[in-house]
């Protein structure tokens, strides 16, 4: 399936072109926290969109419906639409999804709404709290920016939403359910109620992400979100849209184990599935964007999984962690990585882990320490597996 | 000691000198431990799951931080 179009709001730029950019540059999007009111917080960093002017890009009296991740997924719907070129006229739009993952919705809302009731005693709380505050609010107002009336509907599996998202518009679109979608991920939640949540963890980084250093220090929160614009190769080519790449397989699985720390033979099923789904065998992939969290538990497993399912290869891999520069956010991670995989291939440079320092002898794979890397590759896998064990990967191919 | 012996999964009794990975205390049940332990002493023990492990490995590594942040804060 061809990928036409794609649109990302980040922490490391507010266009797709300005966070490739970024990517390549090794910026980092990581810095102290100003949305959220800190003095309460031991959390001191995360990866915030600082810059972002939503009344650049709604009016007022539309922007009031709309929760900050409903926001993040209609610009960089906006975008990727606009990019690929294509006509949503009353003939397709019938005919194309909507599906956007996000791990919880609208949690500034909801922190808003709740410290209201609970600390100012409000007797009532803004008519719009609920809808603004569900979790298919992204995906319903991208239906609604957009007049997309085909299937439509969140998906939450943590912090592999996104790349859920992404592979069942992958499958729909395979099947012939559909002719086109818009599909990706969105998180907001830079909330002081889950910032504490996620420190009470302990896995968060007090300095910065630096995923699979021997001195890492954990995750270090983020947010934003990503989008791109599906139809098949054949509609593609024969509208003459420019293809920015090809999914061509989707490989899910769950640990079926433990409710935080991941499992390694978990991870390696999905990676395993969706590389057989796209016919590709191990040596001829090339890239992978790792899910790379910076915590101790994930990348041991992580690359104890690249190793299971890539053998000898696994050696020859490039593997990059781009949440080093852009946080994790959670459930639009999938979307932005998917993202960074398909503009590697495309500009034939592997995006790089900064702030590594140390070799792991336990993570002892080539993660494209701090500066990118000229490459050429023709494959990759985008890898996510979310809290409780689920997991999600999705493979491209350059065009 | 006794908040510890209460994570351990092990049937005999804890010792100091026990490492806390063989009384089978997982990275989530030694992040409840040091919530009790705070609440217990009023004390903050910055500890991140990250690198616990090299930080505290045995039980007698955890009481003797408790003990130096305890007088710490009793210090001040």
């Amino acid at each position: 399936m061809a990928v036409t179009g794609w649109g990302v709001v980040s922490p490391i730029g507010l266009d797709a072109p300005a966070y490739w950019s970024g990517l390549v540059a090794g910026r980092c999007g990581i810095g102290p926290i100003s949305i959220a009111p800190n003095e309460r917080l031991r959390q001191k960093i995360a990866a915030e969109i600082k810059d972002f002017d939503p009344l650049v890009h709604f009016a007022p009296d539309r922007l009031k419906f709309l929760d900050r991740v409903s926001q993040l997924a209609v610009v960089a719907a906006q975008e990727a639409i606009a990019g690929s070129g294509l006509v949503l006229d009353d003939e397709l739009r019938p005919h194309t999804a909507c599906i956007i993952g996000s791990g919880a919705g609208g949690q500034i809302t909801q922190d808003e709404v709740f410290r209201q009731f609970y600390e100012e005693k409000a007797n009532r709380v803004p008519p719009l709290t609920i809808p603004k505050m569900m979790v298919s609010g992204p995906a319903s107002h991208v239906s609604m920016h957009f007049g997309l009336e085909g299937p439509a509907y969140a998906v939450a599996s943590a912090c592999a939403s996104a790349t859920h998202a992404i592979g069942q518009a992958f499958h729909m679109l395979r099947s012939g359910a559909v002719r086109c979608a818009v599909a990706g991920g969105a998180e907001a939640g830079i909330t002081l109620g889950s910032l504490k949540g996620w420190e009470a963890m302990r896995i968060m980084a007090p300095d910065t992400c630096r995923p699979f250093s021997k001195d890492r220090l954990g995750m270090v929160l983020g947010e934003g979100a990503a989008v791109v614009v599906l139809e098949s190769f054949d509609d593609a080519v024969r509208r003459g849209a420019e293809i920015l790449g090809e999914i061509v397989g989707f490989g899910m699985s769950a640990d079926a184990r433990d409710l935080i720390s991941p499992d390694d033979v978990g991870m390696a099923r999905a990676m395993t599935a969706a590389l057989g789904d796209g016919r590709l065998a191990v040596e001829n992939v090339q890239y992978v964007n790792a899910h790379g969290t910076g915590t101790a538990a994930n990348d041991i497993a992580e690359t104890s999984a690249l190793k299971r399912v890539f053998g000898e290869h696994a050696r020859s891999l490039a593997i990059s962690s781009t949440k080093s520069m852009v946080g994790h956010s959670l459930g639009a991670a999938g979307a932005l990585e998917l993202v960074a995989t398909l503009m590697a291939l495309r500009a034939g440079v592997a995006p790089p882990t900064i702030g590594y320092r140390e070799p792991d002898p336990l993570c002892d794979l080539d993660v494209v320490p701090n500066v990118a890397r000229s490459l050429a590759m023709n494959a990759a896998i985008s890898n996510s597996f979310g809290f409780g064990g689920l997991n999600a990967v999705l493979a491209v191919k350059r065009v | 000691m006794a908040i510890i012996a209460a994570k351990s999964k092990r049937d005999r009794p804890v010792q100091s000198s026990d490492w806390l990975d063989e009384l089978g205390i997982e990275s989530l049940e030694a992040v409840e431990m040091i919530f009790e332990l705070e609440d217990r002493f009023g004390i903050e023990i910055p500890v991140n799951a990250n690198n616990a492990e090299e930080v505290f490995k045995t039980v007698s590594d955890v009481v003797r931080l408790v003990e130096e942040l305890v007088a710490a804060k009793d210090a001040t």
